[in-house]
């Protein structure tokens, strides 16, 4: 009897190491992954910055690696993505936010059961759509407003982009103003709060980290987003913050040059990298610090 | 002895249960009543009703009067927001919010549009030392509030709902999640407190009520069997079922 027991637990034992030995190898993918894009970016990176100085590139106030003569300062596309960071913010943030504040405090259950769904389908949109929603809506109604605006513009994009991210903010937001207990706001009611009170003073600073973190979050994606401002900002870089221009952003370069016939291993084609690489840098940045957010005020209630 | 609450033929329904069958009662001024009975005999839905705190549970519904100094708390004139700000509430656990200390006890002020710094100060100052916290606190009024014991964070609960100077304070079982000592600090301070306010407190506890209330009300599925003097109803209870429950024949 006791040999069965030892026997069976042995085998356990040997299943158990198996089973350890596979989800650390799974979880190995994704970081040899992350290891594998950030080789495969420097090693190109470096070839670029040895014909192009560092300094110029950053300082340079012009973007024109096709053209004679050639320039390779970042600064315009920089500016690009800058300005559809703007834009999709000044949509995302507030409209997110509020109805993440609508969701979690003022709807009766039965609507958030409806909404909560039908604001996460809007996240499983193809970006692809939104390009044409910026293009043939968005845009029109811009120049109707605006009749100096060109056909491409940063406006229209950034539009979109923050349409794209409000679920991302919604959802996020109201999970961790969902996780404020209930008896936070019973308290503040009892001192004669009212639920917007209760709402702004109580609940949503008790959730800030979860709150700031959705903020983040879709600014990465805004920074990251390339088809909609493919589609519709335009593609020529340039150092403005007037968003009725047309402009460029460091992802739509991205795509326009690897969609173009720009020859492997050329100086053109190498730009890419280094503009590839200054992306991956920020969005790494922007990630970092909210995570020191999430965890900085993160509060146990 | 003046009356600060006066309920008349009071009914409270959860859906189509009725859960308070014809509550007639007096409360009185600057005195300690103390709400006993066995679990489920109505006497939080009762407590509550006094500030309409039910309100926020769904699908319930209130019949007869609650009189606060002569005016009824559910007539239509009355603002339930403004109502809580006279009827302050300390809970079963203890609920800080969490932000500092110093933030936790002017909020209810803040909100109300108090804004300057000294009176502010001043207010922390005496409701932290009225509940007998300022000493233990006094180096970090400014550190989060989560960081105190159970006890220190369910006395500051009480200072933050005296901050707002309320006429009555509602205590549901508020030491019921806290250790002898703290417990016994929280008795000495309502004793403190009711000079300055009407306090209502619902325990569990029979020696509780029997230590520090002056009248103490016995509820049983809903009703109110009797309320009297502490030591009458401790002593000589006039109906039978309230002398089985404070002699621990059930409950």
């Amino acid at each position: 009897m006791n040999k069965i027991l030892f026997e069976s637990k042995s085998k356990m034992q040997k299943n158990e190491r198996v089973i350890n030995k596979t989800l650390t190898i799974l979880g190995m993918v994704s970081i040899f992954t992350t290891i594998g894009i950030i080789l495969s970016l420097t090693e190109e990176t470096i070839q670029f910055f040895r014909s192009v100085s560092i300094i110029e590139f950053f300082t340079s106030r012009k973007w024109t690696p096709m053209f004679e003569p050639a320039n390779y300062g970042v600064l315009p596309l920089v500016m690009g993505t800058f300005l559809i960071v703007i834009f999709s913010s000044i949509i995302s943030i507030p409209i997110g936010l509020g109805s993440a504040i609508y969701l979690s405090e003022y709807a009766p259950k039965k609507v958030r059961k409806i909404l909560k769904p039908v604001l996460e389908i809007l996240a499983g949109i193809p970006s692809i759509v939104y390009g044409y929603f910026a293009l043939t809506s968005i845009t029109p109604l811009i120049r109707s407003i605006f009749p100096s605006a060109s056909v491409f513009n940063a406006l229209s994009a950034g539009i979109a982009v923050g349409i794209m991210t409000i679920p991302m903010v919604s959802s996020l937001s109201e999970d961790a103003m969902m996780a404020v207990p209930d008896s936070l706001r019973l308290g503040a009611y009892a001192l004669g709060s009212t639920k917007f009170e209760v709402s702004t003073k109580i609940v949503v600073p008790a959730a800030f980290s979860g709150i700031a973190a959705s903020f983040i979050l879709s600014i990465s994606r805004a920074i990251g987003e390339t088809m909609i401002v493919a589609m519709a900002a335009g593609s020529t870089p340039k150092l403005t913050l007037n968003p009725l221009e047309s402009i460029q952003t460091m992802t739509g370069y991205i795509v326009q040059i690897s969609l173009g016939d720009v020859p492997a291993g050329s100086i053109g084609y190498k730009t890419i990298f280094a503009v590839g690489t200054l992306l991956f840098a920020i969005t790494l940045i922007l990630n970092i610090i909210s995570r020191n957010i999430v965890k900085k005020y993160r509060r146990a209630y | 002895m003046e009356t600060k609450i006066r309920v008349e033929n009071l009914n409270f329904y959860y859906g189509n249960n009725r859960a308070l069958t014809n509550i007639n009662m007096e409360i009185y001024r600057n005195k300690i009543t103390a709400f006993i009975g066995p679990s489920g005999c109505g006497k939080s839905t009762f407590l509550r009703t006094i500030n309409r705190m039910n309100e926020f549970i769904e699908n319930t519904r209130v019949e007869g009067k609650v009189l606060i100094d002569d005016e009824d708390i559910y007539s239509k004139k009355v603002d339930p927001v403004e109502l809580r700000r006279r009827v302050g509430m300390v809970f079963q656990r203890p609920n800080p919010f969490p932000k500092t200390i110093y933030e936790n006890i002017v909020y209810g002020l803040k909100k109300n549009g108090v804004k300057n710094k000294e009176v502010l100060d001043e207010v922390v100052d005496t409701t932290l030392k009225s509940v007998a916290l300022y000493e233990e606190v006094k180096d970090k009024i400014h550190k989060s509030a989560l960081e105190l014991s159970g006890g220190q964070q369910q006395r500051l609960c009480i200072a933050r709902a005296i901050a707002m100077q309320p006429d009555v304070i509602l205590f549901d079982e508020p030491t019921s999640a806290l250790d002898p000592i703290s417990t016994m600090k929280i008795e000495e301070l309502l004793l403190e407190l009711k000079n300055d306010y009407t306090i209502i407190i619902v325990t569990h506890s029979m020696q509780q009520a029997a230590r520090i209330s002056d009248y103490t009300a016995f509820f049983l599925n809903g009703e109110l069997i009797e309320i009297d003097e502490t030591n009458k109803i401790f002593s000589n209870p006039r109906d039978k079922r309230t002398e089985d429950y404070i002699t621990g024949r059930f409950g």
